[in-house]
């Protein structure tokens, strides 16, 4: 068996573990494997969702125990699931939890891990990661030296698709509790807006927007077009209140959308190291030297403050945020 | 207080990467080796805790003899002492964490402070199979850790914003850019590391958990197209582009 760990938000599926069963439904496909999704918390709702992606059976671990994140008891809970259902490869995405839990329920199996993966097949029977390394610059194929088989999938990467599965529920056992560390509390931005990680349309600014009231410039095209707003590190760095969370790059969100414009970023190997893996690059600098424009499906050699605002209006003719 | 901080080096960004003639490592040639960034802040949190409220601080690295070098920088940034364990720091994260395990175990160790994630291999994977293999609490990609009696609260970045964790020492702590600002080693730090010994063993055997097979190379992005015009035309074209041909909207 395949089994995916699957995170719920208010009682329905996050767009990247929906992603990740999706690539789970493939990879069992391929391998002539059934496929199970595992939700944990204090109420599994909305996990019945898990079979339009697939899932042939939903567990739920359902407990008081489970309200709060924690990495000990999550870990436990999906390693004991992996072994009492005999998986062979266990998925989650590569989420804030996911990227937290994983790699110690592999460590619990006494199995290899692989994480934030690109790409997934099913080799004779094991699992092949793909995976960048080295700022992008490089790809690694990884297989698994272990039984069971462990991997997170980067968001936005692997494609959606609908396909019903069985879905039969079955409840598995929460842990009793008094786990070693344990979520206290959520510090929430104001934002509603998705994270920088899961969007599908980024327009960031560098340097180049020379303040950090500039980037309302950007707020509006991103609205123009349904996106959101990052950062290099030298503009979150310049003191102009951006946060970190903003920031793109090898020390900052490693992002995988549709499109990402750079506005006033020169490219530098560590900015290209978050981005690189988007699948369309527009930049827009007033450099023609600049080597962002090498990586560049679209470039226009302009100044940011006469090209961005211009884009927003034309975009806002043409309404396309509205679909 | 006794803290052990887990040190990885990688190599430089800058650096360029070439394919070894095994097809599955890199090429170290041109390599220049750097201390992961991450793992700066993990020293620096260790050396603030010391000089707050007192602690002894290891430095521990696994590698070979040119690993020597973040160690020696570790003391000179104020670790008490460092050990290198003899062994592939480089490959499967699982086993690394294996050998940091075997060594740590039954040392009285409160505190295992790490980077989130070694650069390049990108594993993020170190710090959370330590705290399994030692049975210990963990919190990843830390913005802000304090200290109670025989507990923590720290504080990690999650989408959107960020959240806190608390729990029982001892604990593995992983260190995000933002924990705190690393400081650079002085003149007199430097003197004195020259003093301290670097205790060196033989990293334990481990059990696989994963490994490279087939390193390769991007392909090549294909040529981009310059808009040209002035602004408002190249606002259009450039919509018009993503519209057409790229199917973006
Ligand atoms: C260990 C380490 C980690 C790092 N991690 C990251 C990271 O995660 N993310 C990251 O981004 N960087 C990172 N960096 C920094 C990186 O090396 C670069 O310094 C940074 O990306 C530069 O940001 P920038 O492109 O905004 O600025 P610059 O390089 O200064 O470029 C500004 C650009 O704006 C253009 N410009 C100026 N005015 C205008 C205008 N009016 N219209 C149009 N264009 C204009 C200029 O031509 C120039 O190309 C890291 C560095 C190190 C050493
Ligand atoms: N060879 C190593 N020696 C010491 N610490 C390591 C080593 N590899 C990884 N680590 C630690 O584990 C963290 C995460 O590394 P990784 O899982 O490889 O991304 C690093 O930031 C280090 O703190």
């Amino acid at each position: 068996m395949i089994l995916v760990f699957c995170e719920l938000k208010e009682g329905t599926i996050r767009k990247p573990s929906a992603e990740a069963l999706s690539e789970g439904r493939r990879l069992a496909d391929a391998a002539g494997l059934k496929l199970g999704a595992i939700f944990a918390g204090a109420s599994c709702a909305g996990s019945a969702d898990a079979a339009k992606y697939g899932a042939d059976v939903i567990y739920c671990a359902e407990g008081a125990s489970l309200a709060s994140y924690s990495s000990d008891g999550f870990a436990q809970v999906l390693a004991d699931t992996v072994q009492a259902k005999g998986a062979t490869v266990l998925l989650a995405a590569a989420t804030a939890v996911g990227k937290d839990v994983a790699p110690r329920a592999a460590a619990r199996l006494g199995a290899g891990y692989a994480s934030d993966v690109t790409g997934l097949a099913m080799v004779g029977g094991k699992l092949q990661a793909v995976r960048p390394v080295y700022a992008g610059k490089a790809f690694a194929t990884t297989s698994f030296a272990s039984a069971v088989q462990v991997a997170t999938t980067r968001p936005n990467v692997f494609p959606l698709a609908e396909k019903a599965g069985a879905g039969a529920a079955e409840a598995v056992a929460a842990p009793a509790g008094g786990f070693k560390s344990v979520v206290k509390e959520i510090l929430a931005k104001a934002s509603g807006k998705v994270d920088l990680s899961e969007a599908n349309i980024i327009v960031s600014g560098g340097r180049g927007m020379k303040d950090g009231a500039n980037f309302g410039l950007l707020e509006a095209l991103a609205d123009a077009i349904g996106g959101v707003v990052g950062a290099s590190r030298a503009a979150v760095d310049a003191g102009w209140g951006l946060p970190h969370s903003m920031q793109v790059g090898q020390t900052g969100k490693v992002v995988s959308p549709t499109l990402y414009i750079a506005c006033g970023i020169s490219g530098a190997i560590q900015h290209i190291a978050g981005m690189s893996g988007s699948k369309f690059i527009v930049a827009i600098n007033k450099d023609p030297e600049a080597p962002i424009f090498k990586l560049a499906d679209y470039g226009i050699v302009g100044d940011l403050f006469e090209v961005v605002p211009e884009l927003t209006k034309s975009a806002q003719g043409m309404g396309i945020g509205s679909n | 207080m006794k803290i052990l901080v887990a040190i990885k080096q990688v190599p430089d960004t800058e650096s360029r990467i070439k394919v070894a003639a095994d097809g599955c490592s890199l090429d170290p040639a041109d390599v220049k080796w750097i201390i992961s960034p991450y793992d700066e802040y993990a020293l620096e949190e260790a050396i603030r805790i010391k000089e707050g409220k007192g602690a002894e601080v290891v430095a521990l690295t696994v590698g070979g003899e040119a690993a020597r070098d973040v160690l020696k920088n570790a003391l000179a940034l104020g670790a008490d002492s460092a050990v290198l364990l003899k062994g592939d720091g480089q490959g499967d994260a699982y086993a690394v964490a294996q050998m940091i395990a075997a060594y740590a175990k039954d040392k009285g160790f409160d505190l295992f402070l790490c980077g989130n994630k070694g650069l390049g291999g990108d594993n993020a994977a170190m710090g959370p199979m330590l705290a399994e293999l030692l049975n210990v609490a963990q919190a990843n990609v830390v913005v802000k850790l304090e200290l109670g009696d025989g507990t923590f609260r720290a504080e990690r970045e999650v989408e959107g914003g960020s959240e806190v964790v608390e729990g029982a020492l001892p604990a593995v702590i992983t260190a995000q850019k933002g924990l705190n600002e690393p400081r650079y080693a002085s003149l007199k730090g430097i003197m004195a590391a020259k003093k301290k010994t670097i205790e060196e063993a033989d990293a334990a055997p481990t059990t696989a958990g994963s490994c490279v097979t087939t390193l390769a190379l991007p392909p090549e992005r294909a040529a981009g197209r310059r808009l040209e015009g002035e602004a408002p035309a190249q606002a259009a074209a450039l919509l018009q582009a993503l519209k057409d041909e790229a199917k973006v909207f």
